[in-house]
């Protein structure tokens, strides 16, 4: 019995040591503008970087990260894989509800759009950080809007990009041979081709990402994607991509009685023949996984004419992050030119990167000329025009209104 | 005089730690519900309707189907060859985490999946996928199926251990000397006997079925989905307006499990009247023995069929090549996928291992304590403390996990790996009771007898007698609370913080990238860990009574 009881003792005995481990004294928050104090401040420290954790290369990029982060400045770098990073906004919640507004247990997210603005809402960000960071002068804010502007919502410094991403739509060369190249032909390519086409479930973001760039090509003056939805004119300017989903959906995968849930569960679907035509925002997505053999070697990828939603992902400090200093300079070390070099590269991660290649010293350049892109991959000038994410409130009220005709079955 | 009061509150002690984090959990998470008009928001949504009738339906369906496969198997072919067979095939099958179970039986039944592609093209003329609507349907047949699945080896092994209590080959003679059917007899007058016992098992199956999220998620439909996948699309939404709606539903979904299992009681009420009459009539009904026993055969063999098929695809998978439809067979084996999972397997392996076992270790030694506590001061547990136990299986965890990790924020303790099992604890020590619970008190209590009349004290009855003789069930009921640990995501996620990294939550992590391999690759060390716990719970005693005739099994 005593083996029994000693050991409910060591429980609480541990109990006690972490809770007082966790009430450190109140610490000063680091000052990015004052660099070398930060890197001094981060030496040591262990990041949480709370990412989703769904995609076996990443993860090991970031794993490749971490010792980059380790042997340059001493930092060391831990994933916390997360089946959503909406996990993440709900841990700085709660730990803000539960009082804890220092020493949190995230101290780096990987986020953007509807998550980002959650938490900016909230008050929930440090900063601003990002544009005092060394390696901020790299970064391509003329050409690539997208780098401060996250979903029409200006950043404000307070999350930093680390990578582009624009949607391209993947088919099977050998089924497809002249790929649709917008929303009518797709439209008509999938009455002539029953049950090979179908989208991610919104409120999916691939899925109402999808939904965004129907309307972008039924609409008559698409700058209005970029204020707010005025409920005014919402059903008006919707009613056209309404009636193409009417049209289309008969002819979907399943009739749409069922849908993939997410991007990879779409992916699949390609890998396993189910479908021909399916897409990603990740325009290295279809080479890299062509090279894994996980998809037919006849797939490549295309873009619409008038251009695909493009936009990019960041990473952000939760206000009460534990390690805010060793955050930052993980977040500088993400727009270091080798590592987005290495994130660039097809067999590695295929992301684009969102430096201006001309800011470059020539040596760092080399290593972006240097990468294949891989045999499905379109060269940048093949891209199209990237076009910026609606204002973030469509997506909100698209997923909805999705989720009311079509996702219950009615 | 110390060891033996402390020993008295040991039933008292254990329910504490049982309900304790239930009811803080319940208070924390439910709490929303009342604010900002959650309750008349989730009226609004109008994929309630479904959703409530998709949850009742596929919990009470499965439920009942795995309960006749487990009852016809056991009544009408315990004993044979054929019943030991499946036994063998299915006991392994319990450590099979649910979703695991649900993406193999996917992969094995979806038009894409291996059945399709082992018969195509050259008996069904496909040459691609047929665009057939089998796994999400709306009517959630293929989640039933996952569900029946999971639930049926779980019955039985409950069935089995409950079965020497209830003194079933003399009750089974009797009604064959009386003339009646082997399975007649057998649901007239063993099943009464059994079913107290069992009852609790069977609700718990009842409440996992209605509540289950990641079997749900895989193989459930979407359009709607059932509740609780709804529930914690609702709760991991980034739009943070939409919790108090979560914990609305959570409301719901707890009332929809009380409502179901109060259906289920009226129904057992019913059917034992039924079964009085039935009685009454004198008939011998032997024509029920022709029918049931082919009936159940089949039944446990497609159970048997469809998770090792389901489990050998997933298997394979973490080893092929390119495998396109409609390749019976990968093009070529690698090791790319293990090589890749590698780097991560070594710590997430010992953590999960360190809190399995942590967990059923301290479950095992509060259960021996529970229950040398009853037999030394005849304390009878009553219907409530049973209750109490069973809370933690019963209430959906999605109702009191948020409020419990909330709980663990403020108190400090969360994020450590005494927090994580101490909340594995909770789910491990009810199982850990029902194994042990039956054999335990199937003791000969005549042992002890003559183990006093010699002069031993009751400490040393206990440690040379009753522990030794019963260390078969001992290390078996640890074993099962291994599994039960090694299969825990939620209480690992929320009460871990995301630092406590187990095998089963970088196994959801990456489901959530729907990579068959990498799925594969965890989905078998997942397996793995539970059978080395079985293994060395049949090998120990083995090992330790090689010289003892007496305490072989069957002996």
């Amino acid at each position: 019995m005593n083996a029994v009881w000693g050991g409910a003792m060591k429980m609480s005995a541990a109990a006690i040591v972490v809770a007082a481990c966790t009430a450190l004294p109140a610490v000063a928050q680091p000052d990015p503008s004052d660099w070398a104090a930060v890197l001094q401040e981060a030496r040591g420290q262990t990041v949480y970087w709370h990412a989703w954790g769904g995609d076996p290369r990443i993860n090991d990029f970031i794993l490749w990260v971490a010792d980059e982060a380790l042997s340059r400045h001493g930092v060391s770098l831990t994933q916390v894989k997360l089946a959503s990073t909406a996990d993440a906004v709900a841990r700085v919640v709660s730990e803000k509800q539960a009082g804890q507004d220092q020493g949190g247990a995230v101290d780096l997210i990987w986020i953007n759009g509807e998550n980002f603005a959650a938490m900016k809402g909230k008050g929930l960000l440090f900063g601003p950080f990002a544009e005092q960071l060394p390696n901020w002068p790299l970064v391509d804010v003329a050409g690539k809007p997208a780098t401060r502007m996250d979903f029409t919502e200006p950043t404000l410094g307070l999350e930093s990009p680390w990578a582009m991403a624009q949607l391209v739509f993947e088919y099977d060369s050998a089924r497809v041979p002249a790929p649709p190249l917008g929303a009518g032909q797709l439209l008509d390519w999938a009455k002539a081709n029953p049950g090979r086409f179908t989208y991610p479930r919104p409120p999916d973001y691939l899925g109402t990402t999808f939904l965004k760039q129907v309307l972008y090509g039924v609409i008559d003056d698409p700058d209005l994607l970029l204020q707010p939805v005025d409920p005014a004119t919402y059903d008006r300017l919707t009613a056209p991509l309404w009636a193409w989903l009417e049209e289309i959906t008969p002819a979907l995968w399943r009739q749409g009685q069922a849908y993939p849930a997410n991007e990879p569960a779409l992916g699949q679907l390609l890998a396993d023949g189910e479908i021909d035509i399916a897409f990603a925002f990740n325009t290295g997505r279809a080479s890299a996984a062509i090279a894994a053999g996980e998809l037919p070697q006849t797939i490549r990828t295309n873009t619409w004419t008038g251009g695909t939603i493009g936009n990019a992902s960041f990473v952000a400090i939760p206000y009460n992050a534990a390690h805010a200093a060793g955050a930052l300079v993980v977040a500088n070390l993400l727009l270091d030119p080798r590592v987005q070099a290495r994130a660039q590269d097809p067999d590695v991660l295929g992301f684009q990167t969102v430096l201006n290649l001309s800011a470059l010293s020539g040596q760092d350049r080399a290593r972006f000329d240097a990468l294949d892109l891989g045999i499905a991959t379109l060269a940048p000038h093949d891209l199209g025009p990237a076009l910026p994410e609606p204002h973030a409130s469509w997506m909100t009220r698209i997923s909805q209104d999705w989720i009311r005709r079509y996702g219950v079955a009615q | 005089m110390t060891a033996d009061g402390a020993l008295r509150f040991a039933p008292r002690l254990t329910l504490l730690l049982m309900a304790g984090p239930v009811i803080a959990g319940l208070a924390g998470t439910l709490r929303p519900a009342f604010e900002a008009d959650g309750m008349a928001r989730l009226l609004d949504w109008p994929g309630l309707a479904r959703a409530v009738a998709l949850s009742l339906g596929t919990g009470i369906a499965s439920t009942l189907l795995s309960l006749a496969i487990a009852l016809g198997l056991v009544a009408a072919l315990q004993g044979g060859r054929l019943f030991t067979l499946i036994l063998r095939l299915l006991s392994p099958l319990l450590a099979v985490p649910h979703a695991a179970a649900a993406l193999g039986l996917a992969f094995l039944l979806a038009p894409s999946g291996w059945i399709a592609r082992a018969l195509s093209p050259w008996a069904t003329g496909w040459t691609q996928p047929p665009d057939l609507l089998i796994l999400n349907d709306p009517a959630g047949l293929a989640l039933t199926a996952g569900l029946v699945l999971k639930e049926v080896p779980f019955l039985l092994l409950i069935l089995i251990a409950a079965l020497p209590q209830a003194d079933a080959p003399r009750r089974l003679m009797l009604m064959a000397s009386l003339g009646y059917g082997r399975v007649a007899g057998w649901m007239l007058s063993v099943l009464p006997a059994v079913w107290p016992q069992m009852r609790p098992a069977v609700y718990a199956v009842l409440a996992y079925s209605m509540t289950a999220v990641d079997m749900a998620i895989v193989l459930g439909p979407a359009l709607p989905p059932t509740l609780s996948a709804q529930l914690v699309l609702w709760m991991t939404s980034p739009d943070l307006s939409i919790h108090p709606v979560a914990a609305a539903g959570a409301l719901v979904q707890l009332g929809l499990v009380l409502a179901a299992l109060a259906l289920l009681r009226c129904a057992e009420t019913g059917l034992a009247r039924l079964g009085c009459r039935l009685a009454l009539t004198g008939r011998r009904q032997i024509w029920a023995d022709r029918w049931l026993a082919p009936l159940a055969a089949g039944a446990g063999l497609l159970v048997v069929l469809l998770m090792a098929g389901s489990m050998a695809g997933l298997a394979l998978w973490s080893f092929a090549g390119p495998w396109v439809f409609p390749d019976a067979l990968p093009q070529r084996l690698e090791l790319d996928a293990w090589a890749r999972a590698a780097p991560g397997l070594g710590p997430a392996a010992l953590e999960t291992v360190l809190l399995a076992a942590l967990s059923a270790a301290l479950a095992t030694g509060l259960v021996l304590a529970c229950l040398e506590a009853e037999s030394r001061f005849g304390l009878k547990p009553g219907g409530g403390a049973l209750w109490l136990l069973w809370l933690p299986l019963i209430m959906p965890q999605v109702a009191f996990l948020p409020g419990l990790a909330e709980l663990g924020l403020r108190t400090g303790v969360e994020g450590s790996t005494g927090a994580v099992a101490a909340a594995h604890l909770v789910f491990v020590l009810p199982y850990v009771f029902l194994s042990l619970a039956a054999p335990w008190r199937a003791w000969d209590p005549r042992i002890a007898v003559a183990g006093a009349a010699l002069g031993a004290t009751p400490g040393r009855i206990f440690w040379r007698l009753r522990l030794p003789m019963l260390l078969r069930p001992v290390l078996t009921a640890a074993a099962v609370g291994f599994a039960v640990s090694v299969g825990q995501y939620l209480p690992t996620l929320l009460i871990g913080g995301g630092r406590v990294t187990t095998l089963t939550t970088e196994a959801v992590a990456l489901s959530s990238g729907g990579n068959r391999r990498i799925i594969g690759t965890f989905a078998m060390l997942q397996l793995a860990l539970p059978l080395l716990a079985f293994a060395l719970a049949l090998a120990l005693p083995a090992a330790l009574f090689r010289n003892r005739a007496g305490m072989r099994p069957g002996a």
